[in-house]
């Protein structure tokens, strides 16, 4: 499962910006298929990324995210090696977690 | 007699089961203020009272967007003591798009790609300590991408 997922944590000048992708297909609970039925709404509620375990950053999403949402975030307290760790939970109930290591630049 | 009470008992444990965990998904997420369609409910729903315009924070947004279902947004806050970030759109089909918890040692500072559903005013809320501040950008969108 972690091919639905990438992360990449680069550390410079003090800064660790983190880049990670999840593959997901956000959907509104607006659009129809070709039938004309209304896809149910299918999208991440949830996103928790943790450094070295202690929690972050936690978002709270609506359907107002892009497909195969792209998220980039900012720590001011990690340094090369550490890890960082960012999980979802979409309304289906369905989750995904990925983890990484944060490389200097 | 029996049948309906076996028929009752099922659908009690079935909506037990079905409830148990919407409602430990509800208690993070914020389900009203995601709901709500105007922006001001939405703000309401983060528990917003006042909200002061703000310098301190630069939303970079594109002027022109060629595909609202994908618009890479920028929102970094200068403010001190930022704690959350919320992400609204007016004229979406639900305003809020996305609400982010920061600690002390993230900088408050995201990067993301959402929707938008038409031409309007893109808002970043930010929160630090009871204050709410806000900046926004209107962004021109030649395709909606809210379907």
């Amino acid at each position: 499962m972690t091919d639905l997922m990438k992360i990449r944590a680069i550390a410079k000048n003090g800064v660790t910006e983190v880049k990670v992708l999840m593959l997901h297909p956000m959907e509104t609970g607006r659009r129809k298929n070709e039938a004309g039925e209304v896809i149910p709404a299918h999208f991440i509620q949830l996103v928790t990324a943790t450094l070295n375990g202690k929690i972050v950053l936690q978002a709270q999403w609506g359907t107002g995210v892009s497909k195969n949402p792209y998220l980039t975030f900012y720590l001011l307290d990690a340094k090369a090696g550490d890890v960082i760790a960012v999980k979802w939970q979409d309304n289906q109930g369905q989750s995904n977690a990925i983890e990484g290591k944060v490389v200097a630049a | 007699m029996n049948r309906r009470l076996l028929l009752k008992s099922g659908i009690a444990l079935l909506s037990m089961l079905l409830i148990v965990p919407l409602r430990a998904l509800a208690a993070v997420w914020n389900s009203q203020a995601f709901a709500a369609v105007q922006l001001d409910q939405a703000l309401q729903g983060l528990g917003v009272k006042q909200i002061e315009a703000s310098d301190q924070i630069t939303l970079t947004a594109p002027d022109f967007a060629e595909n609202g279902a994908i618009v890479q947004i920028e929102v970094e806050s200068h403010i001190p003591g930022t704690q959350a970030i919320a992400i609204l759109a007016e004229k979406n089909p639900t305003a809020l798009i996305a609400n982010f918890i920061l600690e002390p040692d993230t900088k408050p500072h995201i990067i993301l790609r959402i929707k938008l559903g038409e031409s309007g005013a893109l808002k970043a809320v930010i929160k630090a300590g009871d204050q709410y501040y806000v900046t926004e950008k209107y962004v021109e969108v030649a395709k909606g991408g809210c379907n």
